[in-house]
C-alpha cells in the first residue's frame, strides 16, 4: 500500500488589514477631493483650456526659461571663481568670499530683486567717469537696469552664493591623494583644478546643482513683483484683467510641473555621464 | 660616486612632533636606494620632502645639484614660486602607496595626462610613449579600462607606467606594496625589479626586507625622526650594528 506523501504547504505571504483599511480610507478622501476640483465650476478648465497655449502665456513661459538658464549659468561660473576664493591662501579673497555669501544668502531674494530694480535711486548714472577729466561714459541707471536685467542680477548674485557651497563642498570631497598625485607629475595648480580636480567634484556638484535649477525654475516667479517677464508675469497681467485667478494659477502650475519635470530627467542623465569611472560595482570592489 | 639627492641638515615638524630631526643623506644616482625602520620613524616624510609634497621647517635639498623649492638671495633662501616648484617635481617620479590614479581617466589617459599638459607633448607621440610603457608593466590589454576595473597590483603597474611617461630623472616609491594584498605583491616587485636594471636611480620606502636586500644597492634605517644606520644591505641585514637596528630586524624577522 502506498503511503500518502503529506502535501509541501504552500508559503503564504503575511496579512495586511490595516493596509488596505489605509489604502481604502486616503483612496476615497482623494477621489472626492479631485471630484470636488474637477467638476468645481468656478475651475473654469475651459478657461484653462484657452490660456494654457495662449501666446502671451508661452512668452511669459521662454522668459521663465532663459532667465533659469542665464542665472544658473552665471551663478555656476561666479560660484566657481567665489569657491576657489573661499579655499584660496589670500586672505583678502577667502574674507572677500566669506562675505559675498553670508550677504546674499543673508537677504532675502525677493529684497534684491527690489533692490535691483530700484538702483538708480541710489546711483542715478553707472559707468566710467575719472574725475578732474573729459572723460565720462556714463548711462542713466533706469535704462540699464530694465526689470529684465534687475531680475537677472538678483536671482543670479544670490544663487551665486548657494552654488559657492555647493562648489566648495565638491572640491573638498575629492580625495587629497589626486592633488598629490597631479602635483608629483608637475602639475600647475590651474592644470589640477580643471583637468582632475574639478572633473571629479563634478560628481558631487551635479546632483545638488540639479535642485537648484528646479529651485531656480520656481524662484523666477517672484520676478513678477518687479514685472520681471517671466510666466508668473504673464499669468498676473491675465487674471488681472480678467480675474479669472483660479485657472490661471491652474495654467501656471502645468507649465511649472512639465518644465521641472524635464529638468529632473536632464539631471538623471547628467549623473549618468560624471559618474564615469566610478560605477557602484567598481567601486565597491576597489574597497575590498 | 656622483650624488642625484642631497638632504642636509633637513628638520620637519607637524606641531609639537619632530619627525624629521636634522636629516643628512646623499642618494647615488642610477642606484636603489631602500629606506626601512618602524611606522612613524619619517621615512614617508623624508621622501615627501625631496619632491616637495611637504615643505621642510629648515635643511636643503639638491637634486641633480639643483636646489629643491627655493632659490638663493644673498645669504638667504627665498622661495619659488608654485609654477617652479612644479617644474621641478617634473622631474621626479613619485609612486603611492594607495596609488592614487586619477579615476575618471582610463588606463591610457591617466599615463598621457601629463606629458600632454606639463610636457606639451603631442597627443600621438604620448600615446605612442603611454603603450610602450603600458607594455613593459605588462599592462597593454588594459589601456582602455578604468581604474576602478583593475586589482591594487594593476593599479599600481599602471602608476608607475604614468610617474615614467614624465622620464623623470629619479623615482620615488612610497610604500607602493603596503597596500596590496599579499598575493598582489609579486607584480608589482617584479616590475620594479626590471626598472632597477634601467639604470634609473630609485629611491624605495619599503617593509619588504627581501627586496631591499635582493635588488638594494644601499639600505638605509631609520628610527624617530633619525638616520641610524646605512649600509650595503645583505652586509647590513646579517650584520647591523646599531643595537635599534638590530631590534627592528629581529622583530620583522
Amino acid at each position: 500500500m502506498a503511503v500518502q506523501e503529506p502535501a509541501e504547504p504552500m508559503l503564504l505571504p503575511p496579512r495586511h488589514h490595516w493596509r488596505a483599511v489605509a489604502a481604502v480610507a486616503v483612496s476615497v478622501v482623494l477621489a472626492a477631493f479631485v471630484a470636488s476640483l474637477a467638476g468645481n465650476p468656478n475651475m473654469q478648465w475651459d478657461v484653462v483650456g484657452n490660456y494654457l497655449f495662449s501666446g502671451q502665456i508661452l512668452d511669459g513661459l521662454a522668459n521663465t526659461i532663459i532667465l533659469t538658464i542665464l542665472c544658473m549659468a552665471i551663478a555656476i561660473v561666479l560660484g566657481i571663481i567665489i569657491a576657489i576664493m573661499a579655499m584660496s591662501g589670500n586672505p583678502v579673497l577667502y574674507w572677500v568670499a566669506q562675505a559675498y555669501i553670508w550677504f546674499f544668502r543673508g537677504v532675502p531674494l525677493l529684497v534684491q530683486l527690489v533692490f535691483w530694480f530700484n538702483l538708480a535711486l541710489l546711483w542715478p548714472r553707472i559707468g566710467l567717469s575719472l574725475p578732474f577729466t573729459d572723460i565720462d561714459y556714463t548711462i542713466s541707471t533706469n535704462v540699464l537696469i530694465t526689470s529684465f536685467v534687475a531680475s537677472v542680477l538678483g536671482l543670479a548674485l544670490h544663487e551665486a552664493a548657494y552654488m559657492a557651497e555647493i562648489v566648495r563642498a565638491g572640491l573638498l570631497g575629492v580625495d587629497s591623494g589626486q592633488s598629490e598625485a597631479g602635483r608629483s607629475l608637475g602639475m600647475s595648480d590651474g592644470q589640477l583644478l580643471r583637468r582632475i580636480i574639478l572633473p571629479q567634484a563634478m560628481r558631487i556638484i551635479v546632483p545638488p546643482t540639479g535642485n537648484e535649477v528646479i529651485s531656480m525654475l520656481k524662484a523666477t516667479s517672484l520676478v513678477a513683483f518687479i514685472a520681471g517677464g517671466d510666466l508668473m508675469t504673464a499669468v498676473q497681467n491675465v487674471y488681472s484683467h480678467n480675474f479669472r485667478v483660479m485657472p490661471l494659477l491652474i495654467v501656471a502650475s502645468i507649465w511649472y510641473l512639465i518644465v521641472t519635470t524635464l529638468a529632473t530627467f536632464l539631471q538623471f542623465y547628467l549623473e549618468k555621464r560624471v559618474g564615469q569611472g566610478f560605477s557602484s560595482v567598481a567601486s565597491r570592489s576597489k574597497r575590498a | 660616486m656622483q650624488a642625484m639627492v642631497q638632504i642636509s641638515r633637513l628638520n620637519k615638524s607637524f606641531g609639537a612632533h619632530h619627525v624629521l630631526q636634522d636629516i643628512n643623506l646623499d642618494i647615488e644616482a642610477e642606484k636603489v636606494t631602500c629606506v626601512i625602520g618602524p611606522s612613524g620613524s619619517g621615512k614617508s616624510t623624508m621622501l615627501r620632502c625631496i619632491n616637495r609634497l611637504e615643505t621642510p621647517n629648515s635643511g636643503t635639498i639638491t637634486v641633480d645639484g639643483e636646489l629643491i623649492g627655493y632659490e638663493r638671495e644673498g645669504a638667504n633662501l627665498r622661495e619659488l614660486s608654485t609654477r617652479r616648484i612644479a617644474q621641478q617635481r617634473a622631474r621626479m617620479g613619485m609612486v603611492f602607496q594607495r596609488f592614487n590614479l586619477f579615476p575618471h581617466l582610463t588606463v591610457l589617459q591617466n599615463v598621457i595626462e601629463a606629458p600632454i599638459q606639463v610636457r606639451k607633448m603631442a597627443k600621438a607621440q604620448a600615446e605612442a610613449d603611454a603603450m610602450r610603457l603600458l607594455g613593459q608593466v605588462g599592462l597593454t590589454q588594459k589601456a582602455s579600462a578604468y581604474p576602478s576595473e583593475l586589482s591594487g597590483g594593476q593599479m599600481q603597474r599602471v602608476a608607475i607606467a604614468r610617474a615614467l611617461a614624465m622620464k623623470p630623472q629619479l623615482i620615488l616609491f612610497d610604500e607602493p606594496t603596503s597596500a596590496l594584498d599579499p598575493e598582489l605583491v609579486g607584480e608589482v616587485l617584479e616590475v620594479m625589479r626590471e626598472l632597477a636594471t634601467t639604470g634609473i636611480t630609485m629611491v624605495v620606502v619599503t617593509h619588504e626586507i627581501s627586496f631591499a636586500r635582493d635588488i638594494g644597492d644601499r639600505l638605509v634605517f631609520m628610527a624617530d625622526g633619525q638616520i641610524v644606520e646605512t649600509g650595503e644591505p645583505k652586509e647590513m641585514l646579517a650584520n647591523p650594528i646599531q643595537a635599534r637596528t638590530k631590534e627592528f630586524l629581529s622583530r620583522i624577522k
